[in-house]
């Protein structure tokens, strides 16, 4: 391939008048003889665009370095085809002149090495090479409730073909067998029977074309990768002979859905003492089978201990959630299915007299209307309080309630003859592997330290907070990673999810409805059409060759030198996506439609074999190479490196760079797709040249974690264990190094941050590598 | 890929985070056009004048940052987008299924050539309110809305610039990029479906005249506390009251303050519940010996959201009472605040004195007043409820909407929503 590199620096914005930009041209030069080299006044005008233009026709230039603003403006303007032309952005603005005093011979040498560090990269990057494929596009939707039968509808609406498994000899999920009453329009305060919406949705779904259904049936293999998934089906009654059936799928939509807690664990409110104290889901149970599965709206509530109609009932609220010993979190839904169920019960049993005992009520939105309406319903009582002892009254047949903690203070005595458990969600994302199937599983959950082939000790690779709970059972992946999804918390699937609904941390897989997070009918609907969607678009740009989310459009993907492989395995456990399998000699078997492009296995790799065409350890070091180091140790000559998280680090110090304040001269930012890309060789490349200090800018990581690889910070902080004993090797202090989790709007603290930093480097002294 | 029609694009109303959302997840999905129009001067939405979102405490900008990229990287020439207009006209094309719209777009008296080098600002005299920070404070006549302005360019403000009259910033500027002539433009656009991504803005609450907002200095709202709170906000991110710039330390958040009113908001506005739990850590991390009071009639966090309750539970400075304002009053000499609680716990009546007051405002749907200032043609029928909200979709009429034009939603749930009508257009152009 030519390297025919055109650098084209500007001298608008100031730029000329902070910065000597013909000493600029002449120093890139001099030291990278490119072969064009100029500047202009503004080149992100019409003329300084068409003289590259030109150049790229004329002079075949192919690698364009434009030295001016940050590369995240104008990028409309310097535009030009990606797949044959390396645009390289050297930001001499917002983190040269516009944070550093103009005239200034430090200035100089920043901006200098800002456009040495643009030409290598530029020079030893390669054009991407996107992967195009022809892939199978076919939705697997697991689960046959009203979640899994919306995601199978709606894909076929959009034209894809569906395989959906049902475990169970029905569709219709949880509301099929209970009595199916919810709110699903505005005003949200009709009580509607949504019987006839699902039943009609199972027979739309079992006469679809293209949707091929398999009930009685369970998943007892997922391998490979988005488009070219191999899904093994098999029955879910062990009894059953019939064989395993082979589905090749494009992508998957998970919903499972949820089961009840278990209510045997709540004996404290008084479950198994009578009959008469039921769950929630058992009374609509009851009223399925009052109603003749809902033939009948007109039926009355008797109870289940004499058969006499019910005159007192009440609601216990969170049962189980809302509590740390059970479910910490809320379950969403139970203060609308009480609301519903006290509406029937009025309706049909009309002298009962109905307790709601509350904490809070929880009624969002438009159901606030609903929750109105039974607040004017003379015969609902709603009664803040806390349960703290449910005894039965055998001679009586009563059950007596305790309340704490009421409204004006009081406690209670309620006498009811009936009382029901609004029991929580519990999501169906597999069960947690026995301590002794664990072994069998590929999860390392030791810390031991394993030792890479090359025989060099490695430290524990993945920090055990990354280490996922071992699960089995429902997608049963033969992924290197686990059976499962990765749990975020309480077996919810892991999401970082406040932007991106659906940033799943398995490519390709999409949970949807109350496995994802306890969620009502409706709100499982809009849930089922969002992954549907996102499962569409993982296959469609996929097959283009392009990254879905965070690094959408991204055509790049790393690419493994096999055979200088160790089999150290870092690469395959740190994976954030779980985007590496192995064989069993432990050499990585990558997925490319599994990656999502942040580096994480480059950063990971200690031989340095794995490298994307523009985004390698080769090139990192040789940017840090074509660093100049001064040797003289005065202050202004200290050289901090710091690494900068691309997608927020980096703009933090543009937006300082907006606010025109300035910054340490002595630092050179090198932006990073993730910190978790980083490769151990930059550190002591940078350290054996005479860097003095080095700084990683990225996200937080932890419980609640920013980072949008999910993992990537946290990586990069863990492998500080491995660099300590570099650098003790190489006597060496370890404060050298340090890692500061840094928002994108915290660019205020930057000054400050590196100002410390630079000071405490300048404690340590310089680094006694400079010079030689 | 099925075969799509891809004649005309999909309009989407609003282009703050539902907007954008479904505009991205369309176009990533297929080869779609979108069209995204939006009011204000830059995308992004309301969502950036947050500090941080709940229940992480991450700012807006970082998955925005990544929104921005993804238009910046959209490979072919699928999204398009228009700031600082409105629609103005809806009508039925008389062949096909799709809509005329007429788009009224404020003059763009800033081009693309715009460097955001910054001269202009210097050389302008004039000041405005500056209404990302709630006019909280001012910026120039010619401004950059916010710290991640997009498109990237300055803006420049018809009620505060001189025109000809001062004309300088058109000469300071070197790169062409100021007209101060420029003229509106209105055109008309003919799209296959209509996304309503428009969002909603804090209920008035001079209309809870009890709580003394607009009378009080110290009485401010929610989405106010969210700029006191921010770096970028009138105060640099310290919570000072306005009255006399004090740092607060005794705060009392009213929940439902219009929501859950059928005098005013009769829904319950979903999100101001984990709003003001954000806001007493806010307060309890800035000014380290504050306590916060939130007087509440429920506390709604649901799902995985209890855990932040926990956590705001867990620091026992911040106090919870459940309890009812009936009223406020002012004390003139010190500036603080009287507040007489109907306390529901104990059933008595007690009086509590804050520095500040911020009232948990409840969410208003934009397109409740919007819809009437947009000439609808008689054939269309927009299914709006009585609160505004436009919850059920008409796939045949290819009438959708996303966030809180359809529902009280939060950030998460709004760009569920996003994702799930961006399927329904999908579903509809599909050549099946």
């Amino acid at each position: 391939m030519d390297n025919n590199v055109g650098v084209y620096i500007c001298s608008g914005c100031d730029i000329g008048k902070s910065l000597n930009v013909e000493r600029l041209v002449n120093t890139a030069k001099d030291s990278f003889k490119p072969l064009v080299c100029i500047s202009h006044e503004a080149l992100c005008g019409e003329e300084g665009v068409n003289l590259i233009k030109k150049d790229i026709e004329e002079k075949s230039v192919n690698k364009v370095v434009i030295a001016a603003c940050s590369m995240r403006a104008k990028q409309d303007v310097f535009n030009f085809n990606p797949l044959s032309i390396h645009t390289e952005r050297v930001n001499i603005r917002e983190h040269v002149i516009w944070i550093s005093p103009p005239n200034d011979n430090n200035t100089q040498l920043l901006a200098e090495d800002y456009i040495g560090m643009g030409i290598t990269r530029a020079k030893k990057s390669d054009f991407p090479e996107p992967l195009i494929q022809d892939l199978n596009k076919t939705i697997l939707v697991v689960g046959g409730g009203v979640t899994g039968l919306n995601a199978a509808i709606n894909s076929a609406k959009a034209g894809y073909d569906v395989v959906l498994v049902e475990k169970k000899s029905n569709l219709g999920g949880f509301p099929y067998s209970k009595y199916k009453k919810w709110e699903t329009e505005p005003p949200f305060d009709k009580n509607i029977y949504i019987g006839e919406s699902l039943n009609k949705l199972i027979n739309e779904v079992e006469n679809a074309k293209k949707i091929k259904i398999y009930k009685n049936s369970k998943i007892k293999s997922i391998s490979g990768a988005p488009g070219k998934f191999n899904v093994e089906i098999e029955p879910a009654d062990e009894s059953n002979k019939a064989g395993v059936i082979n589905e090749t799928i494009g992508s998957i939509v998970v919903a499972t859905g949820w089961k009840p807690y278990d209510a045997k664990k709540l004996d404290y409110l008084g479950y198994g003492l009578t009959p008469d104290v039921l769950t929630n889901v058992e009374l609509e149970e009851l009223y399925s089978d009052l109603s003749g599965k809902g033939k009948n709206e007109n039926f009355t509530l008797k109870r289940k201990s004499n058969g006499e109609s019910v005159k007192s009932i009440a609601f216990i609220q969170c049962a189980g959630s809302r509590d740390e010993e059970h479910l910490p979190y809320c379950s969403t839904v139970c203060c609308m299915s009480s609301l519903k169920e006290a509406a029937l019960i009025r309706k049909n049993n009309p002298d009962a007299n109905v307790y709601i005992i509350y904490k809070d009520i929880r009624t969002p939105g438009e159901y606030e209307n609903f929750y109105r309406k039974m607040q004017n319903d003379e015969g609902i009582f709603m009664v803040k309080g806390d349960v703290s002892a449910v005894s039965y009254d055998k001679n009586n047949n009563i059950i007596d309630l305790k309340v704490k903690n009421t409204l004006f203070g009081g406690d209670i005595d309620l006498n009811v003859e009936m009382a029901v458990l609004a029991t929580g969600m519990v999501p169906n994302s597999g069960e947690i592997a026995c301590a002794q199937d664990v072994n069998n599983l590929n999860v390392n959950l030791t810390t031991d330290n394993p030792v890479s082939a090359s025989g060099a000790s490695c430290p524990p690779s993945v920090p055990v907070s990354t280490a996922q709970v071992a699960k089995s059972g429902l997608l049963n992946l033969t992924y290197r990673q686990g059976n499962e999804m990765p749990d975020l918390a309480y077996g919810f699937p892991d999401s970082n999810f406040i932007c991106f609904p659906y940033e799943s941390r398995r490519t390709g897989i999409y949970p949807a409805g109350s496995v994802r997070m306890p969620m009502d009918t409706v709100f499982s609907v809009d849930d089922a059409k969002g992954a549907v969607l996102k499962a569409i678009q993982c296959i469609e740009q996929t097959s283009k060759g392009m990254s879905v989310h965070p690094r959408s459009n991204d055509t790049t993907y790393p690419f493994f030198d096999l055979p200088r492989c160790t089999q150290c395995k870092r690469c395959t456990e740190e994976c954030p996506f779980g985007a590496i399998d192995e064989d069993e000699k432990g050499t990585p078997k990558y997925n490319p439609e599994r990656c999502r492009r942040c580096g994480v296995c480059m950063g990971a790799c200690p031989v340095r074999i794995i490298s994307f065409k523009n985004y390698s350890p080769d090139i990192g070091a040789s940017m840090i190479k074509s660093l100049y180091i001064p040797e003289e140790p005065t202050d202004e000559n200290y050289r901090i490196l710091v690494f900068a998280c691309e997608n927020d680090a980096y703009p933090a110090l543009d937006i300082l760079g907006l606010n025109k304040i300035n910054l340490s001269s002595n630092i050179r930012v090198i932006p990073v797709r993730c910190l978790g890309s980083i490769n151990n060789v930059w550190y002591t490349d940078a350290l054996s040249k005479g860097i003095d200090g080095i700084l990683l800018l990225g996200c937080k990581f932890g419980d609640d974690y920013q980072c949008h690889f999910a993992k990537g910070s946290e990586l990069a902080s863990y492998r500080m264990v491995n660099l300590k004993e570099t650098l003790t090797r190489l006597v060496l202090e370890e404060e050298r190094i340090r890692q500061i989790q840094l928002e994108f709007s915290d660019y205020m603290k930057l000054p400050e941050i590196v100002e410390d930093f630079v000071n405490k480097v300048k404690s340590l002294g310089p680094n006694p590598y400079k010079g030689f | 890929m099925s075969e799509l029609n891809n004649g005309n694009p999909v309009l989407i109303i609003g282009g703050g985070h539902s907007g954008v959302s479904a505009a991205l997840e369309i176009t990533e999905a297929v080869d779609k056009k979108v069209c995204i129009v939006e009011k204000k001067p830059y995308l992004g939405g309301r969502v950036l004048q947050m500090y941080k979102y709940f229940p992480k405490l991450c700012p807006p900008f970082c998955g925005f940052e990544i929104n921005t990229k993804r238009i910046k990287s959209s490979p072919s020439d699928n999204i398009k987008f228009y700031v600082s207009s409105v629609v103005e006209e809806i009508s039925k094309e008389k062949a096909g299924t799709g809509y005329t719209v007429k788009i009224r777009q404020k003059p763009q008296y800033i081009n693309d050539n715009c460097t955001i080098c910054g001269e202009c600002v210097k050389e302008c005299p004039e000041n405005r309110p500056n209404d990302f920070n709630y006019g909280m404070d001012t910026t120039k006549a010619i401004y950059l809305p916010n710290i991640s302005t997009f498109p990237l360019k300055y803006t420049v403000d018809e009620e505060y610039c001189k025109f000809s009259s001062c004309k300088k910033c058109e000469d300071a500027c070197k790169y062409n990029a100021i007209d101060l002539n420029a003229k509106e433009s209105v055109f008309e656009l003919k799209v296959s479906d209509i996304i309503f991504a428009t969002g909603w803005k804090p209920y008035n609450l001079e209309k809870l005249e009890n709580l003394g907002y607009g009378k009080f200095k110290n009485v401010i709202t929610n989405v106010m506390m969210e700029r006191l709170a921010a770096e970028t906000g009138p105060t640099n991110g310290r919570i000072l009251r306005p009255s006399d710039g004090k740092e607060v330390n005794d705060v009392a958040f009213i929940q439902c303050a219009g929501s859950r009113n059928e005098n005013h908001l009769p829904y319950c506005s979903a999100v101001c519940c984990m709003a003001s739990l954000k806001q007493a850590l806010y307060l309890r991390e800035k000014n380290p010996s504050s306590s916060p009071t939130i007087f509440y009639i429920d506390l709604r966090t649901p799902g995985r959201y209890e855990n932040f309750l926990n956590k705001a539970n867990g620091d026992e400075n911040i106090k919870f009472n459940k309890g009812i304002v009936g009223k406020i009053s002012e004390d003139r000499s010190t500036g603080d605040l009287m507040l007489d609680v109907e306390d529901m716990l104990s059933g008595k009546k007690i009086k509590f004195r804050a520095e500040m007051v911020v009232l948990a405002g409840g969410m208003y749907p934009n397109i409740k007043d919007d819809l009437s200032n947009i000439k609808i043609g008689g054939d269309i029928k927009i299914d709006i409820d009585e609160n505004g909200f436009i919850f059920n979709e008409d796939f045949d009429a290819g009438i959708f909407s996303a966030g809180v034009a359809k529902f009280p939603l939060d950030v998460y749930m709004s760009g569920q929503s996003a994702t799930s009508a961006a399927l329904s257009v999908i579903q509809r152009n599909v050549k099946l």
